[in-house]
């Protein structure tokens, strides 16, 4: 049982307070886009070993929607971040690379 | 024989006789006893049958790790099976009896299975029990769900109660041992909140047993003291009789406390699970002996050489008046001065070293004890006791050199670290190869949150089995637990002193003798509980399962309760040597929690019975309880399924409720529906992202019926939406859906549109709301007065707000029964006001409360679908003929890109119509109308399915709604429903709507 803050109300808790919600910096294809963009979008996920970006929600607390840089392995968490960006910041990168040099993950490092 | 010898017994409280029953025979042990160590004193090895050739068995072990010694415990709502005698504490009245046998103990059926057992060797089930097909369901399957199990199953709900208790420490240190005493001490000088836990009901471990010193006093009193130290201590908490029993993720850990297992009946809580979340973990968890794999070795009789001097030194219980010892190391010499001390017979000691042991050996000789070097037990003679054993040597294939006559073996073969608890967690573990054995790796421990290891393993379970380091190892484990939390640890003390005898290396013995041939490996056994022999886990290799997880499987090693305590190595062992690698190559399995069972109760804690979930509740709950409602779960909700009166039955109920509705008046209590406010300046934009249809033309004062689907298509949930003002809507949702639809708005709000000024409220419980129905609606509601609601200032689909009867009031004009109907929401203060007031002002009109079932009965009329059913998650609106409340023009919305893929818009989707049966009978739910011919599978192909169906009263036969292949292309045709009888109920595709298709009655 994972232990997560919330970067929104700052307050660390157990799992069981927390939902999860899947892989994280998934970008929207709408009714412009092509099968095969849209088939992606909606089925195709990361399964690493290793550094992983998830979605999560503060359910039993504030509410709030956030992300979290994570190793799917050792079960370190290198950061949460507020989910209202399309990709990590810059210091959760750098916390990532500080722990994990040379990670990189669908098209980041 | 065992029995109890004339002194001795360090636990036990010879001034205190206790009676018990063991299959119904009444004995007498001692306060301080265990079931085992009781059994045992009154001459009872026989403790019980092996699970798979019934073969007789007696106790193995003194403690957790006993594999045979299962017994069913308790009567009524106390009984419990597969409790370990062992580790079961002796109380008054006690009431056990044996497992695994019939018709008794001494005579078993079963046993045959033994003479057959060359005939079920490893895999007998997969190889046996695979064809001829049919052979499965009618013969093998019941044969071996009978033959199968262990104990039995209790038959009486449990009538203990437990609880759940949540504690957060800087240290939890498991284990009670000497190891786990001073790696708390040292933790808990250093100020760190410490929680120290021990699985029995006594401090110290086997230290006080094995006879060592510690800075000069007896363990025993040296334990004493430092219990006694670290009791003054506010920050350490000490809790005996709680087993850790497992480490999860960053620190979390289970405790599993007996409170009253060994005082039934007594006030409070049987178990206890602690909940932990400690900084670090330190598992002093200790080491559990090794048998050793020679013919015979499951004899009664034949046990570990540790637990022959536990039940001497702790209970005063002789196994044997001659007990034979065989070992592959020095500890074992310890038994054999202990027994010879307690005036028992000791033959001989077998040592398969060649060279023998150190100071411990030579102490033996010294008191008169024959050792024998390099030499091994061929085999053990006797059948449901030992008589005697055959000796070779060590090194050849098992020629007799002589036979020693004997009642009891004692066996050691090393000791294996206790690393379940660093395992739970993906702890790593490195082959010792000098102690033989599996310990923890302390470059890959468990990580938590910050990346850093927080489980540190301490003495024995560390692979430090000599007294003096594992007491240093255990002070180590203490610092450094508090100063990887950042504490400073406090100055180091001198580190207790041990004396303890030097020891001699031990040799590994994986087979006795050497070179057993299969006869003697036949009968050789590893598993003691799944009847798993040498030869077993050899054969296993040699067909190809060369993975230990295989392995596993196959043979069933290791599996049930004993999850690799005893049999984990030997097997290892030898599937190593039988595939010519080396033990490490091979690995182990993997250590999963709990480290020994825990009890259902512990699991659920306080979740059962009415604390189990939360229930909520109308504000008219009350009322539908006095009226005697029939209730249905809808979500966390109980809502009144029908209101029975007099002798009447649901369905006579239900019929009554729909013919007053329908006829003049019915009232619903509508409160569970969601209620769910979409504001902002956005709210227009993102009400069209929500739902399938355009919501932002809405005009204020008015409503309109909507679907919502999920970002793949399918239809999640509908429901009325009003426009309240410019900038807000209320949306209504389904009463199980008001929650996971909230969460979607705010999920897609947060995370994708994130700019868009919106804000959502779930106001669900804020709210009463009550359908008023039927033809005399209208005039209940002018009866109550304050609102106009003539049909001309107050049309089908509007809303307004106004004082109704005195009560602030939104009033909807919406219809889900097709009658003249209003729905009125009030604040849920005034809920139960409002509903006696309708009650009374409807008096005359007959107004008739109705339940869940008869909203779904008329819905159905008038062919309204229902969320879960004519849904389920894989069905869109246009599978509904719900084409028109899906907009055309709108660019997008969530769900809509999903919908034009192409099986989605498939012509051959099944699409929804009426069903009618020709006999007028009502169709099964969920039947399945079958189609020509039949699918790769040998099925019969199918068209169509039942979603809904009813009897209707209004039309006096049964209805119907489904999904149906091209089916509103097919009007008239009949389709096949075969039941699950095999009779076939033919029914007629017809129009969804049966009742007052013109709605003439809604639009009055």
């Amino acid at each position: 049982m994972l232990i997560l803050t919330c970067p929104c109300c700052g307050v660390t808790a157990e799992e069981t307070e927390f939902h999860g919600g899947g892989e994280a910096h998934l970008t929207r294809h709408g009714p412009d886009s092509d099968d095969d963009q849209f088939h992606d979008y909606l089925f195709m996920r990361e399964n690493p070993r290793g550094v992983h970006f998830e979605r999560w929600r503060h359910v039993y607390g504030c509410g709030k929607w956030f992300h979290a840089a994570r190793d799917t392995v050792t079960l370190e968490v290198f950061g949460t971040y507020p989910a209202q960006t399309t990709e990590p910041p810059q210091h959760i990168r750098e916390a990532i690379s500080a722990r994990r040099p040379g990670w990189s993950w669908r098209g980041l490092s | 024989m065992s029995t109890r010898l004339a002194r001795g017994g360090r636990l036990i409280d010879r001034a205190r006789p206790v009676e018990y029953r063991f299959n119904g025979r009444r004995l007498t042990g001692f306060a301080g006893d265990t079931l085992a160590s009781a059994l045992l004193g009154s001459g009872q090895m026989l403790m019980g049958r092996s699970f798979k050739y019934h073969r007789p068995r007696g106790p193995v072990a003194s403690g957790a790790e006993e594999p045979n010694a299962l017994v069913n415990l308790g009567e009524g709502g106390r009984f419990e099976p597969n409790q370990r005698a062992t580790t079961t504490e002796l109380f008054e009245g006690l009431t056990a009896t044996s497992q695994n046998h019939w018709p008794s103990l001494d005579y078993d059926v079963g046993a045959v299975n033994t003479a057959l057992s060359r005939f079920l060797p490893a895999g007998f089930y997969y190889k046996t029990f695979m064809s001829p097909r049919p052979f499965w369901k009618h013969l093998y399957e019941p044969f071996i769900r009978k033959s199968a199990g262990l104990g039995k199953a209790p038959t009486q709900p449990d009538a203990d109660r437990y609880e759940h208790f949540h504690h957060f420490c800087d240290v939890l240190v498991v284990g009670g041992g000497v190891a786990g005493l001073l790696a708390a001490r040292e933790a808990g000088r250093a100020g760190a909140r410490v929680l120290l836990m021990e699985q029995t009901a006594h401090w110290g471990g086997r230290a006080p047993v094995d006879g060592d010193r510690i800075d000069g006093q007896a363990a025993e009193d040296w334990v004493r003291h430092i219990v006694t130290e670290l009791e003054a201590m506010e920050n350490v908490q000490l809790r005996l009789r709680c087993m850790g029993a497992g480490v999860y993720d960053h620190g979390y850990a289970l405790g599993y406390e007996r409170l009253t297992d060994h005082l039934p009946g007594a006030d409070g809580p049987r178990h206890r699970l602690w909940r932990i979340r400690a900084g670090r973990i330190v598992t002093a968890t200790g080491a559990i002996e090794r048998p050793l794999s020679f013919a015979g070795n499951d004899i009664p009789g034949v046990m570990l050489a540790s637990a022959a001097r536990d039940y001497a030194v702790n209970w005063g219980v002789s196994v044997g008046d001659r007990v034979l010892v065989v070992t592959n190391n020095d500890d074992a010499y310890r038994t054999a001065l202990v027994l010879k001390e307690a005036g028992l017979d000791v033959p001989a000691v077998v040592d398969a070293r060649p060279e023998g042991g150190g100071e411990l050996a030579r102490r033996a000789e010294a008191a008169g004890i024959r050792v024998l070097k390099g030499k091994a037990v061929a085999k053990a003679k006797g059948g449901k006791h030992v008589t005697g054993a055959v000796i070779s040597s060590q090194a050849g294939e098992g020629a007799m050199l002589e036979e020693i006559a004997c009642d009891a073996i004692a066996m050691s073969g090393g000791w294996s670290p206790v690393v379940h608890l660093w395992s739970h967690c993906g702890g790593k573990l490195s082959w010792d190869e000098a102690g033989a054995m599996f310990r923890p790796d302390p470059d890959l421990p468990p990580t938590g949150a910050d990346g850093a290891g927080f489980v540190i393993a301490a003495g024995a379970a560390n692979g430090h089995l000599m007294l003096g380091e594992t007491l240093r190892d255990a002070a180590e484990a203490g610092a450094r637990a508090v100063s990887e939390l950042g504490a400073t640890p406090a100055s180091p003390g001198a580190l207790p002193a041990a004396e303890a005898p030097e020891e001699a290396p031990l040799f590994p013995v994986w087979m006795m003798p050497q070179g057993a041939g299969h006869e003697l490996r036949s009968k050789a056994w590893l598993d003691y509980q799944n009847d798993v022999k040498v030869s077993d886990v050899r054969l296993a290799a040699q067909e190809g399962y060369e993975s230990v997880e295989h392995a596993k499987r196959y043979t069933t090693l290791g599996m049930a309760t004993d999850q690799g305590k005893l049999s984990n190595i030997n097997g290892l062992a030898t599937l190593a040597q039988r595939l010519g690698t080396e033990i490490p190559k091979v690995g182990t399995t993997t250590f999963r929690p709990p480290y020994t069972p825990i009890s259902f109760g512990a699991i659920a804690g306080e979740a059962r019975g009415e604390t189990f979930q939360p229930i909520r509740r109308t504000p008219i709950q009350d009322w539908h309880e006095a009226r005697g409602a029939h209730f249905e779960p809808v979500g966390q909700w109980r809502r009144p399924y029908c209101y029975p009166q007099g002798g009447e039955t649901h369905g006579q109920a239900v019929a009554r409720e729909i013919d007053a509705t329908r006829g003049s008046l019915g009232l619903l209590d509508a409160s569970t529906l969601g209620k769910i406010l979409v504001s902002g300046p956005d709210a227009p934009r993102f009400m069209d992202m929500l739902y399938t249809n355009m919501m932002s033309t809405l005009k204020p004062g008015k409503c309109r019926y909507g679907l919502m689907c999920s970002e793949n298509g399918f239809l999640m949930d509908d429901g009325v939406v009003a426009r309240i003002d410019e900038q807000t809507f209320l949306c209504h949702t389904t009463s199980g859906g008001a929650d996971s639809v909230h969460a979607h708005m705010e999920e897609w709000l947060q995370t994708e549109w994130w700019d868009w000024k919106v804000h959502t409220a779930n106001v669900t419980e804020q709210y009463a709301q009550i359908a008023v129905v039927g033809p005399n609606s209208r005039k209940v509601l002018e009866k109550l007065g304050g609102i106009d609601v003539s049909a001309e200032s107050f049309r089908f689909m509007d809303w307004k707000e106004g004082v109704l009867g005195g009560v602030r009031t939104r009033l909807f004009r919406i219809s889900f029964s097709g009658e003249l109907s209003y729905e009125l929401a009030v604040p849920a203060s005034e809920g139960r006001a409002v509903w006696d007031a309708l009650l009374g002002a409807g008096e005359e009109f007959g107004a008739t409360p109705y339940g869940t079932e008869a909203l779904h009965v008329m819905r159905a009329e008038k062919g309204f679908i229902m969320i879960g059913d004519e849904t389920d998650g894989t069905v869109i609106p246009q599978d509904l003929g719900l084409d028109w409340a899906i907009s055309k023009k709108k660019t997008d919305y969530i769900g809509k890109r999903a919908q034009m893929r192409s099986h989605m818009a498939d012509p051959e989707r099944w699409k929804l119509v009426g069903l009618e049966t020709v006999d007028g009978s009502v169709l099964p739910d969920g039947a399945y109308a079958v189609a020509e011919g039949r699918n790769a599978n040998g099925q019969r192909k199918v068209q169509g399915r039942v979603t809904s169906t009813y009897h209707s009263p209004t039309l006096g036969r049964g209805i119907a709604m489904g999904l149906v292949l091209h089916g509103p292309d097919r009007m008239g045709e009949v389709l096949d429903f075969p039941k699950v009888d095999g009779e076939v109920v033919q029914a007629k595709i017809v129009d969804q709507i049966f009742f007052d298709k013109d709605g003439e009655k809604q639009n009055v």
